[in-house]
């Protein structure tokens, strides 16, 4: 594993950047899926057509591709920011399609009288959702969205491709064929540094359904 | 929608390329002239040369994306001052172009199907530098190129690498894992914001054109070739500020082999010249090379 003691310096930059765009994409991913769940569940129509909409297009369109519409469409009208801000957009906007779905399968895990015990007792529809189905249906939604979650970690590498300079599957691209290092302990080093975010990530979302998990 | 302006900007690099290299003569043929295969040569037994003369056929690893020197056409024919320079190789060995094995080595792999005896010799815009050459031999060099800055026609900030020290905001944009990626970092003031990385060049001549990044660097043959697609919309500053040998990638301790590739590059130095210039030569701005000084083969 000399290849990659050597160049420690560069794998922990490469973590870092990658860290970043995994910790901007979870933010965003999760508060905007949430956003499309409840367009989804929603009693106005125009708001469900939405909702299925972007979960259709995104959910259906490779990641690759979705990447590069932002990275190289965006700009084409005019839209001109970091690619890390476009690698991170495409990251959520194909995210969130996941992340709305684990969530809507939970909010159906909750049963109708629920929700119709929330109206009964005068509260609106974003009250109900808010106070009486979406906590019981986040426990429900752990573990599915733990899968989600995980898979965007891993699908961060893909960002790499797409002018995000210097991330941690780009950094081992570059000591590979520029500097003309092995491949195989390079790209153990680039996996070790993934295992390290996703194991932990694993970890914390088992302590997380442990202690919210609801028996039915 | 953006797929299919790629695959049109692709269309439209290769038509453009395969347009320039038939302008001139009329011809209907972008390869050089084929060289004189040679007829059942002789070499001593044991040699590499004796061993892909005995197979009648020599395995060339080489670049399928690359303009003016590995490029796969329509046809799905190979052209390229790369090519070319393996197929003279080959006559010397006995070896006709159609009997040649091409492998498409992108960067990341050259040193591994040398290692792992997939190809006998890779030509593909292949830099010389001591890393490698712990792995593998080369033969050559049989090209000097340079690294330079293409900026857009009316970028007056950028003016050479000094630049981006200078305008810490200025982007520049190069291939992942490429050595002009590593040779633009000591001019940068912070790489991790100022470097931008995609997996081909046509992506960074894109990026500029849209004005997502400021320059794009790589070796000078390559700039030229979009400069000149561009309808002066981009433009080369500075001067070149390192000196890429290319040299032809061949196995650990092949000493005979690069010997012999050498001389047969000294004594068809017609052909090398006729080579580039069907090729690599046909960009504006290019100019004929000479054979450079051989490194020792050892």
């Amino acid at each position: 594993m000399d290849p990659v003691l050597e160049n420690l310096d560069s794998y922990v930059a490469g973590f870092l950047v990658s860290l970043s765009i995994i910790l901007w994409s979870l933010l965003g991913s999760l508060l905007l899926g949430l956003l499309i769940a409840a367009c989804r569940v929603s009693p106005v129509p125009p708001l469900r057509a939405f909702g299925s909409f972007w979960v259709t297009t995104f959910r259906n369109t490779p990641l690759s591709v979705v990447l590069f519409a932002c990275a190289f469409g965006l700009p084409e009208i005019g839209i001109n920011r970091s690619f890390f801000f476009f690698g991170v957009l495409g990251l959520v906007l194909y995210t969130s399609a996941f992340v709305s779905e684990a969530v809507r399968s939970g909010i159906n895990s909750v049963s109708a009288g629920q929700a119709e015990a929330a109206r009964s007792i005068g509260l609106s529809f974003g009250q109900g959702l808010r106070y009486v189905v979406l906590p019981q249906a986040l426990r429900t939604v752990v573990p599915p969205l733990g899968s989600v979650i995980i898979a965007m970690f891993k699908n961060s590498a893909v960002v790499g491709a797409f002018g995000v300079g210097g991330d941690l599957w780009s950094t081992g691209q570059t000591l590979v064929s520029a500097r003309g290092y092995e491949t195989l302990p390079i790209f153990i080093g680039v996996a070790i540094g993934f295992l390290l975010i996703t194991l932990p990530a694993g970890a914390v979302l088992q302590v997380i359904e442990r202690k919210v998990a609801i028996a039915r | 929608m953006s797929f299919r302006r790629t695959a049109l900007v692709a269309g439209v690099t290769i038509a453009s390329l395969t347009l320039a290299a038939c302008g001139g003569d009329g011809g209907d043929d972008t390869a050089a002239p084929a060289p004189d295969v040679a007829e059942s040569p002789e070499f001593e037994p044991g040699t590499a040369m004796a061993e892909i003369a005995e197979a009648g056929t020599i395995r060339v690893g080489t670049k399928f994306d690359q303009p003016g020197f590995g490029l796969e056409n329509l046809q799905g024919e190979l052209e390229g001052f790369d090519v070319e320079v393996a197929k003279i190789i080959a006559a010397e060995l006995g070896i006709a172009p159609e009997d040649i094995e091409w492998v498409e080595t992108p960067s990341a792999v050259r040193e591994e199907v040398l290692e792992g005896d997939e190809v006998d010799m890779v030509v593909a815009t292949y830099t010389i530098n001591e890393q490698r050459d712990e792995r593998i031999d080369f033969a050559g060099p049989y090209y000097e190129a340079g690294q330079q800055i293409m900026v857009a026609a009316d970028n007056d900030t950028i003016t050479g690498p000094e630049s981006f020290t200078e305008n810490p905001d200025a982007t520049v944009c190069t291939v992942t894992g490429s050595t002009p990626s590593e040779q633009i970092r000591p001019y940068l003031a912070d790489p991790g914001s100022q470097l931008v990385l995609f997996d081909e060049y046509s992506q960074c001549a894109d990026a500029l054109r849209t004005g997502q990044v400021d320059a794009v660097t790589t070796d000078n043959v390559i700039l030229l070739g979009f400069v000149s697609e561009s309808d002066g919309a981009f433009k080369l500053v500075g001067e070149q500020f390192t000196e890429e040998p290319y040299g032809i990638g061949i196995q650990q301790g092949e000493t005979a082999f690069c010997e012999f590739i050498h001389e047969t590059l000294r004594e068809n130095e017609d052909a090398y010249v006729a080579a580039w210039e069907a090729t690599a030569g046909q960009v504006e701005g290019t100019e004929t090379p000479e054979l450079p000084e051989f490194d020792e083969c050892d």
